[in-house]
């Protein structure tokens, strides 16, 4: 077992290094640059730019420096954010989306988990249609909508919860309450079809008629028998789940006014701020492959017939 | 076996409703099971022998399905009107049940003690570490070596023909009283299908208990059934004792199932009979006898009227018009 994680482990290392590489070759083969936004700017002030930034160097010396840079958690100054590096930008930002999307994520799970099973267990009943198509909505009404709808009733008509900001003062948690509660709105949607889907699966399973046939009680049968093997694929969905709700939403930042990641990473993009897009595409996979690596292992865990040789 | 019926089965009709009509799996099935008797229903897919057992412990997944009418009498005591909890004290206990797929009927994410412990401290109760030598005791007798480790393990590690080892070993657990077991050699390789077969004919007899075997192979109700109910759309159509269906077969779609069984003490002669045609679509079958199409000797009034039970000698009975009055009038 120990030995399975320890060479999965050290497997993530080759892809993280070719998300790396590619990420650095493909963007500077987009066109446009950094600079090439800035308006009437002389050709020796470019030239100069150019030169601060290493970018007149050979483009395999600059990777090969960009990647020894990298190495010592260094991800270079950004070129857009003239006083700032990208480790300042990330690590200013990075934290707060984690904190939301955290929060997000688990009411999301909490609420999709135990909608799912009323659901299922109610298939066909009103219960089942009434959460379904609340559902429906939560995937297919976009971010932009359904925050301005909170705002509008909790925040300008109840005058319960801020309007917008982030975290300030004794009772700053308020300020996360609409944005994480619409945030979680469509993980929740996904969650509760996801666990509907498969917990309905396994009810319908041979091995749930013979626990039924042995006389155990349906409660016993639901708990003991159906829960586990149904909630399987939600396990397997929340590591990259967690990986995309925690790297911030652009939506999300913009309408409630929080300093995220998401936006930086929009920005970035449009800039062509090399280094901050690369600075944010490590820091995405990271998470993304160690998330990932996660689901594996608690996936071990809950699934015996997973062998780990 | 002794006199004493346990389980009667009158007059059941268990419908399924679906969007292109209503489903008659089983229509008017009525049987008598004795104390430590064994039972074969055969019949092809979807004449409605599992949904007959299922029934007898109300079993079936409603909605669709539905029991329309006819009653289950347990002791005497009617199935239908008991309350869930009832029910549940019968299931496992008394009346308990193996199915055909042994590999997808085991949980695969329990340990086969968790499984098997389950039953017996839910029936029997006992404590935990009681219910788990109880356990390992059926396990032995169910031929797994190495009972006391293998109960540990989870059911991927056992073979098809282990798991159903384990199956049998759990719905004997409790003692109960009938054991109904669905197919339970139709998904194990032939080797293994003999073995298994001896070892639920050799522990039922051990305890006492008495078995409905459902299967569509002659050929393994012969050497395990006293009594046989031939299933055909929903009905039964014949029935007898074992030796009486072999020997004289009444009702043409029973002939059928006998001479499409290969045999080896008689010279191949050209290619081996099967019965022309399938099987009838359930739904909203009309009022005639399911199997005239098929039949050799269909006669006229088989197409109008379902024909009713004929008796023979040695409690044989036969659902076939060819045997009345009115046949041998036309």
């Amino acid at each position: 077992m120990s030995r399975y994680i320890i060479r999965r482990f050290l497997s993530l290392i080759p892809t993280i290094f070719i998300i790396i590489t590619l990420s650095f070759f493909l963007i500077r083969f987009a066109p446009g640059g950094p600079f090439s936004s800035e308006k009437n700017v002389p050709e020796q002030v470019l030239q100069n730019l150019m030169r601060k930034y290493h970018m007149d160097e050979p483009l395999l010396k600059q990777y090969l420096e960009y990647m020894g840079d990298v190495l010592h958690g260094d991800l270079g100054p950004s070129f857009r954010y003239r006083d700032s590096t990208v480790n300042e930008l990330i690590g200013q930002s990075l934290p707060n989306s984690m904190l939301l999307g955290t929060i997000a994520l688990v009411l999301a799970t909490l609420a999709g988990i135990a909608v799912g099973i009323v659901s299922a267990l109610k298939q066909n009943h009103w219960q089942d249609y009434t959460v379904m198509s609340i559902a429906v909505i939560g995937i297919s009404v976009p971010l932009f909508v359904v925050g301005p709808i909170l705002q509008l009733v909790f925040a300008m008509r109840l005058h319960v919860l801020p309007l917008s900001g982030w975290i300030t003062g004794r009772e700053g948690f308020k300020a996360l309450i609409m944005p994480a509660l619409t945030l979680s709105f469509p993980y929740f949607a996904y969650i509760a079809r996801l666990s509907r889907a498969s917990l309905l699966e396994i009810l319908r399973s041979d091995y749930v008629r013979t626990a039924r046939a042995k006389g155990l009680a349906e409660r016993t049968v639901i708990t003991k028998h159906v829960l586990k093997g149904g909630l399987l694929p939600v396990v397997s969905y929340l590591g990259p789940a967690f990986s995309g709700i925690i790297t911030g939403s652009i939506v999300i930042e913009q309408v409630f006014a929080i300093p995220g990641v998401g936006r930086i990473f929009v920005q970035s993009a449009l800039n062509r701020d090399y280094t901050l897009i690369m600075g944010e595409v490590i820091v995405y996979s990271l998470i993304l492959v160690l998330m990932n690596f996660v689901v594996d292992i608690v996936y071990g865990f809950l699934d015996p017939r997973i062998a780990y040789n | 076996m002794s006199d004493e019926v346990i389980l009667q089965v009158k007059d059941l009709k268990t419908y399924f409703t679906v969007d292109e009509g209503v489903v008659k799996a089983v229509d008017g099935v009525s049987f008598d099971l004795r104390r430590g008797e064994t039972l074969g229903i055969v019949g092809e897919s979807g004449s409605g022998k599992s949904v007959t057992n299922l029934s007898v412990i109300n079993l079936i997944p409603t909605p669709p399905g539905k029991i329309a009418g006819g009653q289950v009498l347990f002791h005497g005591k009617d199935i239908f009107a008991m309350s869930s909890g009832e029910i549940r004290e019968i299931r496992g206990n008394k009346i308990s049940m193996i199915f055909q797929d042994p590999m997808t009927s085991l949980n695969p994410f329990l340990r086969i003690s968790t499984q098997m412990v389950e039953t017996i401290v839910l029936h029997q109760g006992l404590s935990s570490e009681e219910a788990k030598k109880k356990a390992i005791e059926m396990l032995k007798l169910a031929g797994i070596p190495a009972p006391e480790k293998r109960i540990d393990q989870y059911p991927h590690q056992f073979s098809g023909g282990m798991r159903q080892r384990v199956m049998i070993a759990m719905a004997l657990s409790c003692n109960p009283e009938i054991l109904i077991a669905d197919e339970p050699t139709s998904a194990l390789d032939v080797t293994i299908q003999a073995q298994i077969l001896e070892l639920m004919q050799e522990l039922t007899h051990r305890l006492g208990t008495a078995v409905i075997l459902i299967t569509h192979s002659l050929g393994v109700v012969a050497g395990m059934c006293d009594t046989i109910c031939v299933m055909y759309a929903g009905r039964i159509v014949e029935r007898g004792r074992t030796e009486a269906i072999f020997e004289t077969p009444r009702h043409p779609y029973t002939m059928g199932l006998i001479r499409s069984v290969p045999r080896l003490d008689q010279e191949a002669k050209g290619r081996l009979y099967s019965i022309p045609g399938q099987p009838p679509n359930v739904i909203d079958l009309p009022d005639c006898c399911p199997f005239y199409p098929r039949c050799e000797k269909a006669m006229d009034i088989c197409k109008k009227k379902y024909p009713p039970v004929v008796s023979f000698d040695n409690d044989q009975s036969a659902s076939c018009w060819l045997y009345t009055k009115e046949a041998r009038n036309v």
